[in-house]
């Protein structure tokens, strides 16, 4: 039959990697809005908000002849003393992150709902129909929205936090050019600036393993309900939450409330924020810094938070339920088709 | 593997799912062979849908039933190597772009031939650089036909595929699925209501009726077993006697529809005809809503 040799032909090798690659294509295809365009935009917004502040700054010093002129910084960081040289640079490096801080909201929110919809709105339009006809594993469904969500709306965001970062020190440049000031030395240190970008890659994985327990929770429900996926998310864990603190069941096992709201509750939907295990990490390794080691980065950012990060129980007990849910979640994906709109 | 397994396509026994105390299905026995084109006809809820959904491994069952010698349940990943499933219309996701979805495809199934596709897809009037949400229901359905026939798969199962398109829609999605697809490798089951439409194309029959089958007969089964003997009214009684399946009135005359009654002897009552499906299934299903 020629048949057969139509299949030979037609045959081609579909490996599950390439099968994953193909998966997470499909995830950036139908939320690049999210994933691309959100972050961009914000940069942009935030560098005309800037050009703004800062034409008006320039027209209201020349209204009042108010004039910088002279002043060399170049010339006053070369009498800095190595300790304060570190300070203005972690000074620097706290100014280039916080910039950056308005697109890490905006990825948690792009996060948070993507992973929301991610399972349950294919089952509400019936399109879960048409996945569901490839030969394509849950399991490989799942764990691509799972990397779609820790990898690759993280790198975009993180891309457009370099552009808005570079965006900002050319505004502040010319800037500083336009009164005269030549910043370039104090601004542009490309030691410094790669260093604060490899410290930023270096955050994607901390940041995804830390957000797991709110990425499988949000992955089970999706796959989960029938309806109203965001009320299934949100509302059961606050109620839980209610729940606890008035029965004071932690009370009787020697653990306040405000325990189980932070542990639980705030791990479960807020993990996704990045850097949001900050706030222990931080303080507990700034106690321990010994001023020497203040040049590593800044001290908020410092490779000794993430060390102490990396061996708190919270990390990894958190990392553990989330790929507990994430295993739920393929369990009911394969076994949930429909959904109401 | 014998050559059983070889030719048979679908083997259901006892196959049975309830949804609560809902009976969708109640011990049913199927065995579809390869190279046919099965039409699965059954009144709303009677549990064509639960039926292909089981075979597809979309949905849990009691009882026995394996596709191409497979587990739809647990061997589901390499089922779908083998079958493919037009489940509605319009399941295609609104915003995917055609090539994006011919690109999807081809990346995923290792039995896509692009080159098909694009062929198909070169017909129509479908632009590729278009998302679905901009195509008419038509057109949804003609791209997810390129797609699916694009696909050397041994089983298509089509769910009610052209339900809500035009005659001119319905009428090239059967005539490329018989002319461009299907052949004696491949085996086709497919629900429809329109049934008059598809009639000519099926090679096999299948009734189904509160979860049971209640006809399972090839097309000229069917032909030989069936036949309507149109009588005038002073026959009426005596035609009745012989106990027909189904009796309605046209034009002052009675047609009754027997079932495995000798020919010789309804010929002497009136003209023999032979029933169209549809009358068939009206005569198989009367009750239903009752």
């Amino acid at each position: 039959m020629n048949t057969t040799a139509m299949n030979a032909g037609s045959t081609k090798t579909a490996t599950p990697l390439n099968t994953f690659a193909w998966l997470l294509k499909r995830e950036y295809w139908e939320y690049r809005g999210g994933f691309l365009w959100t972050p961009a935009i914000v940069a942009i917004a935030f560098l005309a908000l800037f050009l703004i502040v800062l034409a008006t700054a320039e027209l209201a010093a020349k209204q009042h002849g108010i004039n910088v002129n002279g002043i060399q910084l170049d010339m006053l960081t070369q009498n800095l003393s190595p300790e304060n040289v570190a300070k203005l640079n972690a000074g620097m490096d706290i100014a280039l992150l916080t910039i950056g801080f308005p697109i890490g909201i905006a990825l948690f929110f792009v996060v948070f709902f993507y992973l929301l919809g991610s399972l349950y709105n294919d089952r509400s339009d019936r399109s879960v129909l048409f996945w569901k006809s490839l030969p394509i594993s849950d399991s490989q469904t799942v764990l691509a929205k799972v990397v779609a969500a820790c990898v690759i709306a993280p790198v975009l965001a993180a891309l457009a936090m370099i552009a808005l970062q570079l965006g900002f020190l050319v505004l502040m440049t010319l800037f500083a050019a336009v009164n005269g000031v030549n910043a370039i030395s104090v601004l542009w240190s490309p030691l410094r600036l790669i260093r604060l970008w490899l410290m930023m890659a270096l955050l994607i994985p901390i940041n995804a393993l830390w957000a797991l327990p709110t990425i499988g929770w949000l992955l089970l429900c999706s796959s989960f309900v029938r309806s109203k996926p965001f009320l299934w998310a949100v509302l059961l864990p606050v109620i839980v939450g209610v729940i606890v603190s008035s029965a004071k069941l932690m009370q009787d096992m020697a653990l306040p409330s405000a325990w189980f709201w932070k542990h639980v509750v705030g791990r479960i939907l807020f993990s996704v924020l990045p850097g949001s295990w900050m706030d222990q990490s931080m303080f507990k390794a700034l106690e321990h810094m010994d001023s020497g080691r203040s040049d590593l980065l800044s001290p908020v950012l410092s490779l000794d938070t993430i060390q102490v990060l990396m061996v708190s129980p919270e990390l990894w007990i958190g990392a553990a339920a989330g790929a507990a849910m994430i295993a739920a979640a393929i369990y009911f994906r394969r076994r949930r088709t429909e959904a109401y709109a | 593997m014998s050559t059983e397994v070889m030719g048979t396509v679908v083997q259901a026994t006892g196959l049975s799912k309830r949804y609560g105390t809902t009976i969708a299905l109640d011990n049913v026995n199927l065995d579809i062979q390869a190279g046919r084109i099965v039409g699965l006809v059954g009144p709303n809820g009677a549990g064509k849908t639960t039926a292909l959904k089981a075979i597809l491994g979309l949905t849990e069952f009691d009882g026995g039933l394996t596709v191409l010698g497979m587990d739809p349940r647990s061997q589901r990943y390499e089922l779908m190597q083998q079958v493919c499933f037009i489940a509605d219309v319009a399941v295609l996701p609104r915003w995917l772009r055609v090539n994006e979805a011919v690109d999807f495809v081809g990346g995923v199934h290792p039995r896509f031939s692009r080159e098909k596709c694009q062929a198909f897809l070169a017909r129509t009037k479908i632009k590729p650089t278009s998302r679905v949400r901009e195509l008419s229901k038509g057109m949804i359905a003609q791209l997810h036909l390129a797609l699916v026939m694009a696909i050397d798969a041994k089983l298509l199962v089509l769910d009610e595929p052209t339900l809500g398109l035009d005659i001119l829609y319905r009428k090239e999605f059967y005539q490329s699925l018989l002319n461009d697809y299907f052949d004696e490798q491949k085996t086709i089951l497919v629900t429809t209501h329109q049934i008059e439409e598809i009639e000519h194309i099926l090679t096999d029959l299948i009734f189904i009726r509160e979860g049971r089958i209640v006809l399972d007969a090839t097309m000229d089964q069917v032909a030989e077993r069936f036949v309507e003997v149109m009588v005038n009214p002073d026959k009426a009684d005596a035609t009745r006697a012989l106990k027909p399946l189904y009796e309605r009135q046209i034009f002052g005359k009675s047609i009754f529809l027997f079932d495995g009654v000798d020919r010789t002897r309804l010929a002497e009552l009136g003209e023999l005809h032979k029933p169209s499906v549809a009358d068939l299934f009206v005569a198989t299903m009367k009750g239903t809503y009752a």
